[in-house]
């Protein structure tokens, strides 16, 4: 009894567990399963519904009618359109373009720093995240408002005696969205960064060239990388962000994230809302596609 | 204007504040004059000052003391860009974005080289490190051997007047390394050009050098030809670090010119000695006898220094006998070599056999006591 105890039941039968055991391709399925149920309940399907919702049209009351047309695209030739479109790109690409330049510096003084002054450092950059999204954009609006603490502080340095009317315009939402990106362009260039050797650019000084040489032909193509993902992580979500053009620009600033919501939320037009969101994913993708291949490209290329 | 010395430390010391707040002197008082065209090595264990030393000539740290001369020139707080040497670094340092040949053109880039002329020279340099048909290669998908070469050929390129190389070696496997060794000798004759090497690996430096200069703690402890630094160590740490030797505590009796008679108190004996350093009658010194100069045999010879022993470990090494032997309560160890092939065991010395170890009085060095 005992010996026959001892004998593992698997080895004979053939059973999932040992499938997993010996077959590396089952190994990986086990592994990604969970994302990709998740991923498949909670985004394949419902980016399918949208896209169905996309063709279909609105009823009288804000219901949504199973009446297959193109009339919401069609629509959305309109040139108001057209120009938020674009302005939503130019708002993508400004706060991706500031997020880069404010934060590699940061990034890089962070990657350089002593190693147990680099945890803290980095722990600072994260700290924003402890309090609320929504908590922190009203911080902001406290201190942009006329005669809050911006202008205060402007009064008493005798800069200006007028209040500076920063917020509700273009300027504020450009403040909070660089404000609340940054910390994903920081943490992708610091990686990138922190992997520098430092033997490389002390060998690249060695080989004669001035420090903006070494920052020019080593540590710019190097942190490439770090380039592209911060991109992508700056720029896809500010495309679609209305919280922030919303609560700091007024009703000037309308971006495309806005007319979405507005849609689903407001104007109760859903399958218009879903046309608009299948243009600014469509948007987004292609234009995040084009740069990651020139920008990987031109890491291939600078020498 | 040529000077007589490639590169000149006088009086370097470079003190580096730890993050502790306390406050370690790495080189400390260093004076070395390296020759033009000298190969010459810097020796010691790690944390002896030789990388720092190293580092100040290429000019990645500046001395807190002294300065540093390349060519006649005081370097002061020249930054490396500045300076007429080149460094080959430990860990290669290779710049992997970019090709073999794109690293090894870098250099010259800089220097603002025509294209043709980059690029009949950096031909030419990786001729010379034969690594011509690699040169459009990434240098993650050459093996260390290869991305060592290319590191050479990137500093050599630049014809410096002095090549510093810091352990290039190190991560090298034992073959290849010994291999890499002689052709790096042969290199360094054939540009002329002056290297200097770091290495904490005494047979490598004692291969390559034409003069080692050993450290320990931050100082020089003595400068000189591999044959000098082995033969006539002038103290007890340099006897010790480079191969190996047996130490004898004893008082000096008597002292003529370079010769000198010294008591051994563990034997109640006298030994006739050679001097190395200044010592007088009476002072308290270390006498060295290095094991493979220790003559045995079975029988008693007439010469001076003539000591009984008996083996108490022989150890089989190949070429060599290491014996282990008990001479008066004193541990002696004594290589013999193997010149006899046979499998008798008879013919070699064995565990509990009593024998005769002589030390030539031309062999017994008198040290300074530590």
């Amino acid at each position: 009894m005992a010996s026959s105890a001892a004998v593992p039941t698997d080895v004979k039968r053939p059973s999932l567990l040992r499938l997993i055991r010996e077959n590396k391709v089952a190994q990986g399925l086990t592994l990604i399963s969970p994302a990709n149920v998740y991923l498949v309940l909670f985004m394949v399907v419902p980016l399918i519904l949208v896209g169905i919702l996309s063709f279909l049209s609105r009823g009288e009351y804000g219901q949504v009618l199973f009446q297959f047309n193109l009339s919401n695209y069609t629509r959305l030739l309109d040139p108001i359109y057209g120009r938020i479109l674009l302005y939503s790109l130019g708002v993508g690409v400004a706060t991706t373009v500031l997020s880069l330049l404010i934060g590699y510096p940061l990034a890089y003084y962070i990657a350089r720093a002593p190693a147990r002054q680099r945890s803290l450092l980095l722990f600072l950059v994260l700290v924003p995240f402890w309090t609320n999204f929504i908590i922190r954009i009203y911080a902001w609006i406290m201190i942009l408002r006329a005669g809050g603490f911006l202008d205060t502080v402007v009064q008493w340095l005798h800069i200006s005696d007028q209040p500076l009317h920063l917020l509700y315009t273009p300027t504020a939402v450009m403040i909070g969205m660089v404000y609340e990106f940054l910390p994903f362009m920081i943490l992708p260039l610091f990686t990138s960064l922190e992997k520098i050797e430092n033997a490389v650019l002390e060998a690249a000084a060695d080989l004669g060239a001035p420090p903006y040489r070494v920052f020019l032909r080593v540590t710019l193509p190097l942190s490439i990388p770090g380039m592209i993902a911060g991109t992508i992580l700056v720029f896809i979500p500010a495309m679609g962000m209305f919280v922030i053009p919303d609560l700091m620009g007024g009703a000037k600033t309308i971006l495309i994230g806005n007319v979405i919501r507005n849609q689903f939320l407001t104007a109760r037009d859903w399958p218009f809302g879903a046309a608009a969101s299948m243009i600014l994913m469509v948007l987004t993708m292609v234009f995040t596609f084009y740069y990651a291949r020139r920008a990987g490209l031109s890491e291939e290329l600078v020498v | 204007m040529q000077s007589e010395f490639a590169v000149e430390l006088r009086d370097v010391v470079k003190k580096f504040i730890t993050p502790e707040g306390n406050e370690l002197i790495a080189v400390d008082h260093v004076n070395i004059q390296i020759r033009n065209g000298e190969f010459f090595s810097m020796l010691g264990s790690s944390g002896c000052g030789k990388t720092t030393s190293l580092r100040m000539i290429a000019g990645f740290e500046w001395p807190t003391e002294g300065d540093i001369y390349i060519e006649g020139e005081p370097q002061g707080h020249r930054p490396p860009f500045l300076r007429p040497v080149n460094t080959v670094f430990q860990s290669y340092a290779l710049f992997q974005h970019m090709t073999v040949f794109q690293n090894v053109a870098f250099g010259l880039e800089m220097e603002h080289a025509t294209k043709s002329e980059i690029k009949s020279r950096v031909g030419r340099a990786l001729e010379m490190v034969r690594l011509s048909s690699m040169d459009r290669r990434r240098p993650s998908q050459l093996s260390g051997g290869q991305q060592q070469r290319v590191a050479l050929a990137r500093a050599l390129v630049k014809t410096p007047d002095v090549l510093l190389l810091d352990e290039p070696l190190g991560a090298l496997d034992l073959k290849l390394r010994k291999e890499m060794q002689l052709e790096l000798k042969a290199l360094q004759q054939q540009v002329g050009i002056t290297f200097i090497y770091v290495t904490h690996d005494q047979e490598e430096a004692l291969t390559m050098s034409d003069r080692i200069a050993v450290m320990s703690y931050g100082r020089v402890l003595q400068v000189g030809p591999a044959v000098e630094i082995y033969e006539r160590p002038t103290s007890r740490f340099v006897a010790d670090f480079i191969g190996e030797s047996n130490f004898f505590d004893g008082t000096v009796k008597a002292v003529n010119q370079k010769k000198a008679v010294v008591t051994i108190p563990a034997w109640k004996q006298d030994l006739q000695a050679t001097l190395v350093a200044d010592a007088a009658a009476g002072d308290a010194v270390v006498v060295s006898v290095r094991p493979e100069k220790i003559q045995i045999s079975e029988q008693p010879k007439t010469n001076d220094n003539c000591l009984e022993g008996v083996v108490f470990n022989s150890t089989y090494i190949g070429s060599d006998t290491h014996l282990f032997l008990d001479v008066g309560g004193q541990q002696v160890k004594a290589w013999e070599q193997n010149r006899v092939s046979s499998l008798d065991p008879h013919l070699f010395y064995r565990k509990d056999q009593k024998l005769w170890l002589t030390f030539p009085a031309e062999n017994v060095l008198v040290l300074p006591k530590e």
